[in-house]
C-alpha cells in the first residue's frame, strides 16, 4: 500500500532528552505494519514515550504500543497521550492480557485421539439408527391402533415429491444404463455368435439388481439429502422443539408420512426403472443388433421368470426404510449451525448409497445361494 | 477522482467539525410495491453523538439504516455517509464506507460456524489481509474484551453463547476495524433488565473512548434515557423530529405523546432521575 509519506507514523529520538522517542503520523489500523516496524526499529534504552504530537490513534496503536512497554519493561507513567486520547488508552489498558491458549490439533496423540472418537462416534450413529427404526416401527403400529394420528395429506404431499417428480430422472437414466448393458453384453457375446442372449442379460439384470438398486442410489442423493435439510433446518430453527412442546410427537408428523411415502413410492419407482431399462435394451436390439422388438419380446417371454422380478422388488421397501430413517434421524441430529445442516446432509447421502450397496451384495449373495 | 473528495475519503471523522453532519439524509423515499415507508425524509446525525431512532413497529427504521448502510437502494433521495455518496456502486466509496462503518445487527448475525475470535477476525483479514496473525489475533481478542466477554470467549462458536453474549461479539466484530461510526440495530432486544443496562453502559463507554458516532435503532425507553444525545422519532414517513429527549417529550404529536408520557415511558424517566440507571 502506497501511503502518503506525510501520514505514516514515524518515531525520533527527542533532540534535548536523549532518552525520549517523539511519536507523530497517524497510528492507526491502515498504518498497522509500519507501526509494527517503527517499534522494533526504536533505539534501545529508552525511557519515555511522547504520543501528544500524534495525529491520530486507534486501538491498534494503542495496542502496539503497549505491546512495546511490556517488551521493555516500561510502565504506564512512561507515556504522554493527548488529553483526547487518554479515554482510549484508558479502555484498553483496563482489559488485562490473559490470552487464551490456542488448542492444540496436530501431533500423533491427537490424531489417536481423533481415530477413538471417530470410532465412537461411528458407533453411536448405529445405535441410534437401529433405535430409530425401532422407534418408528412401534410408532407405525400404534398409528394403526389409531388412526387419527396418521397424517394423510403430508404423507400425500411427499408422495408427490419423492415419487411422482422423480419419475422423469429415474425412466431417463434407467434407459439409458439399460442401453449401455445391452451394448456391453452385445460385444461380447456377438464373439460367441450369441448375441441373442442380449435379451436375458439385460432382462435378469434389470429385474433383480439394477432396476431396484439405480433407483434406491438415485433416492438417496435426491430425497435423503431432501430430508435431512428440510428437518435440520427445522430443528436449527427451534420448529422441532416447538412441534413437542405443542404436545406433538416429531416422528409423527415429520419423519412417519416420509417413510411411509418412500414405502409406497420407491418399490412402483422401482418397476418404472425395470421397464425402462428393458425398453433401452429392447432399442439398442432394434437399432443397433438386428434383433426386431417382435424377436426382442417374442425372446422375453420364452425366457423370462417372474421370480427375477420378485426378487427385484423384494429389495424395494428395504432400501425405501433405509433411505428414509437415515435422511430424517440425520436431520434430527442436526445442531443449530448452518455448517450442521451441510454436514449431516453429506452424512446421509454416504451412509444411504454405502447402505444400499452392502444390503444388496449380501442380499445377491444369499438369493444366489436358495437357488431363487 | 478531485481533489476535494479525495480530501474528504481521506479525513473521515477529522474534517468534521460539529456543524458537518456525518451521516446527511436528504428527501429519502422508500417503498415496498405500492407500500410506501419514507417519503421525502430528512435526518442529519452529528460526529460524536449518540443518536436514538425511535418509532413504531413498521416505520421503517431497520430500513433507514439498511439504505444508509447501502444495504437497500432508495426509490428517491440522497444520502451522504463520512462524506461519500451512500448510492455510490464504485468501488472506492463502497470501500471506504465498509471500513469506516461498524454494524450490529438485531441477533448479532455471526457466522454461525466461525468461532467467535474469527468472526472478529473476518473485517480485519478482508481489509487489512497485510497484518500479521498474532497481531490480528490480539487485535481480536483486544475488541472482545473491550465488548465486556471473558477472554475464553474467543475459542466458542456462537451457538454456545447466550443471547447477550452474541450481541456483545456482534458488537466486538463491528468494532473490528475501528470505525468512527457504529449503527446498532435493537441493541438491547431480548436482554434481560440487567443485560440490557450493561449493554447501555458499555455502549456509552465505548462511544466516549473510542470518538464514535452511534446511530442506534431502539424500542427500549430506558436506554434513550440512559444514553442517547439526541432522539429521532419516525412517524408518519417521516422523521417528524430530532432534539434532546427533554424537547421530544414536549413535542405535541400523538405517538409522540403515547410513547414517551404512557406508564412506561414515565416509568423510564422516574428512574433515571432517581439516578438508578446512570451512564
Amino acid at each position: 500500500m502506497t501511503a502518503p509519506t506525510s501520514n505514516a507514523p514515524t518515531l525520533d529520538v527527542d533532540h534535548q532528552a536523549g532518552d525520549r522517542l517523539q511519536l507523530r503520523g497517524r497510528w492507526t489500523l491502515e498504518y498497522a505494519n509500519a507501526i509494527g516496524h517503527a517499534l522494533r526499529d526504536a533505539p534501545k534504552g529508552m525511557k519515555r514515550i511522547d504520543a501528544t504530537a500524534v495525529d491520530r490513534l486507534d486501538s491498534v496503536g494503542v495496542l502496539q504500543l503497549l505491546r512495546y512497554a511490556r517488551r521493555h519493561g516500561l510502565d504506564d507513567a512512561a507515556f504522554a497521550f493527548r488529553e483526547d486520547h487518554h479515554a482510549l488508552v484508558a479502555a484498553i489498558e483496563d482489559v488485562a492480557d490473559d490470552r487464551p491458549k490456542k488448542r492444540r490439533e496436530y501431533g500423533f496423540v491427537a490424531a489417536l485421539g481423533r481415530l477413538g472418537f471417530a470410532v465412537q462416534d461411528n458407533w453411536k450413529e448405529i445405535i441410534a439408527l437401529v433405535s430409530f427404526l425401532g422407534e418408528n416401527l412401534f410408532k407405525m403400529l400404534r398409528m394403526a391402533k389409531e388412526p387419527r394420528r396418521f397424517r394423510a395429506i403430508a404423507t400425500v404431499h411427499h408422495m408427490e415429491q419423492v415419487g411422482l417428480d422423480a419419475v422423469p430422472l429415474v425412466a431417463l437414466l434407467s434407459y439409458l444404463v439399460g442401453a449401455v448393458i445391452a451394448f456391453l453384453g452385445a460385444t461380447i457375446l456377438a464373439d460367441f455368435g450369441a448375441t441373442i442372449f442380449v435379451v436375458e442379460l439385460v432382462n435378469v439384470a434389470f429385474l433383480r439388481e439394477f432396476g431396484v438398486l439405480l433407483t434406491a442410489i438415485l433416492l438417496a442423493g435426491r430425497t435423503a439429502s431432501a430430508f435431512t435439510a428440510q428437518i435440520g433446518a427445522m430443528v436449527s430453527r427451534e420448529e422441532v422443539d416447538a412441534i413437542r412442546t405443542l404436545g406433538l410427537d416429531p416422528v409423527d408428523l415429520l419423519v412417519i408420512p416420509r417413510i411411509l411415502a418412500l414405502l409406497i413410492m420407491l418399490p412402483l419407482l422401482t418397476f418404472i426403472a425395470m421397464m425402462s431399462g428393458l425398453l433401452g435394451g429392447m432399442s439398442v436390439g432394434a437399432f443397433s443388433l438386428d434383433i426386431p422388438p417382435q424377436a426382442y419380446l417374442a425372446r422375453m417371454h420364452e425366457t423370462i421368470h417372474f421370480r427375477h422380478f420378485l426378487v427385484g422388488m423384494s429389495k424395494a421397501p428395504v432400501f425405501a426404510l433405509i433411505i428414509g430413517l437415515i435422511g430424517c434421524l440425520e436431520g434430527l441430529q442436526v445442531q443449530g449451525t448452518a455448517q450442521s445442516v451441510g454436514e449431516r446432509t453429506t452424512s446421509a447421502v454416504v451412509q444411504t448409497i454405502s447402505l444400499v450397496i452392502i444390503i444388496d451384495a449380501i442380499a445377491a449373495i444369499w438369493f444366489m445361494h436358495m437357488d431363487w | 477522482m478531485t481533489t476535494s473528495t479525495s480530501q474528504r475519503r481521506e479525513d473521515p471523522c477529522e474534517n468534521a467539525d460539529d456543524t458537518t453532519p456525518i451521516i446527511r439524509v436528504r428527501g429519502l423515499s422508500n417503498r415496498f410495491g405500492d407500500q410506501i415507508v419514507h417519503e421525502d425524509l430528512d435526518l442529519d446525525v452529528r460526529p460524536g453523538e449518540i443518536l436514538g431512532v425511535v418509532g413504531g413497529s413498521g416505520t421503517g427504521k431497520s430500513v433507514l439504516m439498511r439504505s444508509i448502510i447501502g444495504l437497500r437502494r432508495p426509490d428517491a433521495g440522497e444520502i451522504e455517509v463520512l462524506g461519500v455518496d451512500a448510492r455510490s456502486e464504485e468501488q472506492e466509496d463502497r470501500l471506504h464506507i465498509e471500513r469506516n462503518t461498524g454494524v450490529l445487527f438485531q441477533d448479532g448475525a455471526l457466522f454461525s460456524s466461525l468461532t467467535v475470535g474469527e468472526n472478529v477476525q473476518v473485517p480485519l483479514k478482508e481489509h487489512h489481509s497485510d497484518i500479521s496473525d498474532s497481531l490480528r489475533y490480539e487485535l481480536a481478542l483486544l475488541k472482545v474484551k473491550l465488548s465486556g466477554l471473558p477472554a475464553d470467549a474467543l475459542n466458542k462458536l456462537p451457538s454456545q453463547l447466550s443471547g447477550g453474549m452474541r450481541k456483545r461479539a456482534g458488537l466486538a466484530r463491528a468494532l473490528a476495524l475501528d470505525p468512527p461510526l457504529l449503527f446498532l440495530d435493537e441493541p438491547t432486544a431480548g436482554l434481560d433488565p440487567i443485560g440490557a443496562a450493561a449493554f447501555d453502559r458499555l455502549t456509552r463507554t465505548l462511544q466516549q473512548a473510542l470518538g464514535l458516532t452511534v446511530f442506534l435503532i431502539t424500542h427500549d425507553l430506558d436506554t434513550l434515557y440512559a444514553i442517547c444525545d439526541r432522539v429521532a422519532v419516525l412517524a408518519d414517513r417521516k422523521v417528524v423530529a430530532v432534539a434532546p429527549l427533554a424537547e421530544i417529550e414536549q413535542l405535541d404529536h400523538p405517538w409522540v405523546q403515547e410513547y414517551f408520557n404512557g406508564p412506561r415511558g414515565r416509568a423510564a424517566r422516574d428512574s433515571k432521575r432517581d439516578g438508578n440507571r446512570e451512564t
